[in-house]
C-alpha cells in the first residue's frame, strides 16, 4: 500500500487547470471555488454525464491538514463524485470553502440531480449553494436552529425540538 | 411554540400555492420540480404556467399513506385527477446516522450503516466494509471465501429486496394476495440469514477484514432449498401479474423517463436500466468476483413501471444464476483476513493466552486505528448505485462517514414521471420506484 496521506510527490498532473491528486487508486481533482463550475461542466462534455454524488466535510477539528499542490485548506470542503458511464471512469472533485464565506455556486445547471444533494448538504453544514433554484431544509425541520453535521454541533447535548409543541 | 432560533430563515420546504408566486418563481419552480434547469424548463413548451387557481388544489399524500413506503410526504397539486405539479417532502425518518457513524468505530459502524437500507443491509454493510478495507490498503488480501460468501450473501438479499418489491408493488396496484405471496417468499430467505448471522435483518455479519463467521452447517442445502423453490413461485407470479390485462394497463405506459432524464437527475439501478442504459456495477466496474461469473444485466425500453417492475422480477432469476455458480466455486479457507490489527484473536486462544485477551480487549473497546485518507467505494444495491465516502484522520472513528444512498437521489424523479399523469397513477409511481425511506433520511 502506497503511503494513505498521498500528497503527491512526483510531479503534479493537471486536468483543466485543476491539480490531480491521487487518492488510493482514485482520481481527484482539486478545483478552487472560481474554477469549480467550469471544471464540472468540461467534466462533463468530456463524458462524466453523471454527478453520483455530493456531500460536504467539515475539517474543524484539522485544520493544518496537508493537501499539497499549495492549496490553503479552509474549514469545509465539498466533494463531488462524477461518473462517465461511457467510459467507465470515476472523478472526484473537491473545493475548499472557507466558514467565514460559506457559499458555493450550485450545480444545479448542469447536473439537476444535484439539487436534492445540495439541499442536504446546506442543511447538515450550512453551506449556500448560490443560484439554486430552492434553497431549503430537506433532513431536518425548516425551523431548525444549526447545522448538525458541524464538527461544532455536539452530539446529544441539544434539547429534543418538537415542531409546534406546547411549552 | 417557543421560538427556538431566528437563524433559520431559509423558508418552507412546502410546495407553494401559485398565487404566492410570481411568474419567474413559478417557472423555477417547476424547473425544480422537474429537476430541470430554469433554461430547460423554459424551454418545455407544455409547461403550464398559468393554470386557474381555483382549478388546482395542493393536497397532502403521507407522510402516513400506505402506498407511500414509510413516511414520504408528497406534495400535490392536482387539477381534478390530474397531477400538476409534485415534491415529495422528506426527512421524517432522519436520525442523523451520518453523525453516530462518526461516533462508532469502524468496527461498530456496520451496526449503524446496515439499518440504512432495511431491506437490504448486507449490501450496505459489504460496502461500508469495502470503503474501510480501501483505507486499510488491506483490500486485496481479503480471503477467497470471504469474497465469495459476500457475493452469495449480496445476491440473496438482492432477491429477497426484489421479492419484497413485487409484494408492495402488487399490493400498491390492488393484487393484494401478491403481497402476501411476496412476503412468504422473502420469509424463505430471511430465514438462511437468521440462521447464518442470527438475525432476520440488521445482520452486522460482513465487517472490515472478511465476515462475523463462517457459514453454518448444511448452508447448501438450505440454499439449495430456496432456490429449488423459487422457480414454481415465479411462473405463479407471471400468471398472476405479468400476463394480466389489468395489470399492464396500470403499469404500461406510466411513469415515463428518459435516458437522457435518468442520467441528469443521477438516477441508477433498476430506473437507469429501465431506459435502455444497460449500467450494473456488478458488470460495468466489477468488485469482489462478479467480473468471474456469467450472468445478463436486464435492460427495459420505455422506462415506464411496467419495464421497472420487469427488470426487478428477472434480476431475481439472474440472482438466482449467480447464487448456482457460487455454490459450485464456493472455495473454502478462511473467512476473514487474519490480520492481527483488524481481526479479533479466536476464542480458543483467549483462553491460553494472555496477549490474545489483552488483544481481543482492546480490539473491542479501542478498535483499530486507520491510517489518514479518503476514499469513495460504490457497489450495486438492489435499488441502484450505493457508495460510501469516509474521511480518515488516522483515528479508529471515520471522520465523516458519507452514504450515497440510491433511494434519496432516485426520489427525485418521481415529480417528473408523475407528471400529467392521474393520482391512481402516482401510486404506481412511487411503487416502482421503490425508495426505502430509512435510506433517504437516513
Amino acid at each position: 500500500m502506497s503511503d494513505s496521506t498521498d500528497t503527491v510527490e512526483n510531479a503534479v498532473e493537471t486536468q483543466h487547470g485543476c491539480p490531480v491528486q491521487n487518492s488510493l487508486g482514485q482520481r481527484v481533482l482539486h478545483a478552487s471555488r472560481d474554477q469549480y463550475v467550469s471544471v464540472i461542466k468540461a467534466l462533463a462534455d468530456e463524458g462524466y454525464e453523471m454527478c453520483v454524488d455530493l456531500t460536504g466535510v467539515d475539517y474543524l477539528e484539522m485544520p493544518q491538514r496537508a493537501i499539497g499542490f499549495g492549496i490553503q485548506p479552509e474549514r469545509f470542503e465539498v466533494v463531488v463524485n462524477l461518473l462517465s458511464l461511457s467510459k467507465r471512469q470515476r472523478i472526484r472533485v473537491r473545493v475548499q470553502v472557507p466558514v467565514e464565506d460559506a457559499t458555493l455556486a450550485t450545480l444545479f445547471d448542469i447536473h439537476p440531480g444535484t439539487e436534492a444533494h445540495e439541499r442536504e448538504t446546506f442543511d447538515m453544514f450550512g453551506i449556500v449553494f448560490t443560484g439554486h433554484p430552492d434553497m431549503t431544509r430537506i433532513l431536518m425541520p425548516e425551523d431548525w436552529d444549526g447545522h448538525p453535521l458541524r464538527k461544532d454541533y455536539s452530539q446529544g447535548s441539544i434539547p429534543v425540538q418538537f415542531k409546534g409543541a406546547h411549552s | 411554540m417557543t421560538v427556538i432560533s431566528a437563524g433559520t430563515a431559509e423558508g418552507g420546504q412546502e410546495l407553494l400555492s401559485r398565487s404566492e408566486l410570481t411568474a419567474k418563481e413559478l417557472l423555477r419552480e417547476v424547473g425544480s420540480v422537474l429537476r430541470l434547469s430554469e433554461a430547460e424548463a423554459a424551454l418545455l413548451a407544455e409547461v403550464e404556467t398559468e393554470a386557474p387557481e381555483d382549478q388546482t388544489m395542493i393536497i397532502n399524500m403521507g407522510p402516513q399513506h400506505p402506498s407511500t413506503h414509510g413516511v414520504l410526504r408528497l406534495m400535490l397539486e392536482l387539477q381534478g385527477e390530474t397531477v400538476l405539479r409534485c415534491k415529495p417532502i422528506i426527512g421524517y425518518l432522519h436520525t442523523g446516522m451520518e453523525k453516530t457513524g462518526e461516533a462508532l468505530t469502524y468496527m461498530q459502524g456496520g451496526t449503524n450503516v446496515t439499518r440504512m437500507d432495511y431491506l437490504s443491509p448486507l449490501n450496505n454493510e459489504l460496502v461500508f466494509s469495502m470503503a474501510v478495507e480501501k483505507l486499510l490498503g488491506i483490500d486485496g488480501d481479503i480471503p477467497e471465501r470471504a469474497v465469495w460468501m459476500r457475493m452469495l450473501l449480496s445476491e440473496l438479499n438482492r432477491m429477497s429486496s426484489h421479492l419484497l418489491f413485487l409484494a408492495t408493488n402488487g399490493m400498491d396496484l390492488g393484487a393484494v394476495s401478491m403481497m402476501l405471496y411476496g412476503w412468504r417468499e422473502r420469509e424463505d430467505v430471511l430465514r438462511f440469514f437468521q440462521k447464518v448471522t442470527g438475525l432476520r435483518m440488521n445482520h452486522n455479519f460482513i465487517r472490515p477484514g472478511g465476515l462475523a463467521a463462517d457459514l453454518p452447517a448444511g448452508w447448501r442445502d438450505d440454499v439449495l432449498a430456496i432456490l429449488e423453490g423459487l422457480p414454481s413461485r415465479l411462473e405463479e407470479y407471471e400468471i398472476l401479474m405479468t400476463g394480466q390485462p389489468i395489470w399492464r394497463e396500470r403499469l404500461q405506459g406510466v411513469g415515463v423517463i428518459t435516458a437522457q432524464e435518468a442520467i441528469a437527475l443521477g438516477a441508477t439501478g433498476p430506473i437507469l436500466r429501465s431506459t435502455g442504459i444497460a449500467w450494473d456495477l456488478r458488470r460495468d466496474m466489477p468488485y469482489l468476483r462478479y467480473d468471474e461469473l456469467d450472468f445478463d444485466v436486464i435492460v427495459g425500453q420505455y422506462g415506464d413501471a411496467y419495464d421497472r417492475y420487469s427488470i426487478r422480477f428477472n434480476e431475481i432469476r439472474e440472482s438466482m444464476r449467480i447464487v448456482y455458480q457460487i455454490l459450485e466455486r464456493m472455495p473454502s479457507g478462511d473467512f476473514r483476513i487474519q490480520n492481527k490489527k483488524v481481526t479479533p484473536p479466536p476464542r480458543a486462544r483467549i483462553d491460553e493466552s494472555m496477549e490474545a485477551l489483552i488483544h481481543h480487549f482492546k480490539i473491542f473497546t479501542e478498535g483499530f486505528k486507520v491510517p489518514e485518507g479518503e476514499v469513495y467505494v460504490a457497489i450495486e444495491s438492489p435499488r441502484g448505485e450505493i457508495g460510501c465516502y469516509i474521511v480518515s484522520d488516522g483515528s479508529s472513528n471515520p471522520y465523516r462517514m458519507h452514504v450515497r444512498a440510491p433511494s434519496f437521489v432516485n426520489i427525485q424523479t418521481m415529480p417528473h414521471m408523475m407528471r400529467g399523469g392521474l393520482v391512481a397513477d402516482a401510486v404506481a409511481v412511487i411503487s416502482s420506484v421503490d425508495p426505502v425511506l430509512g435510506e433517504v433520511d437516513r
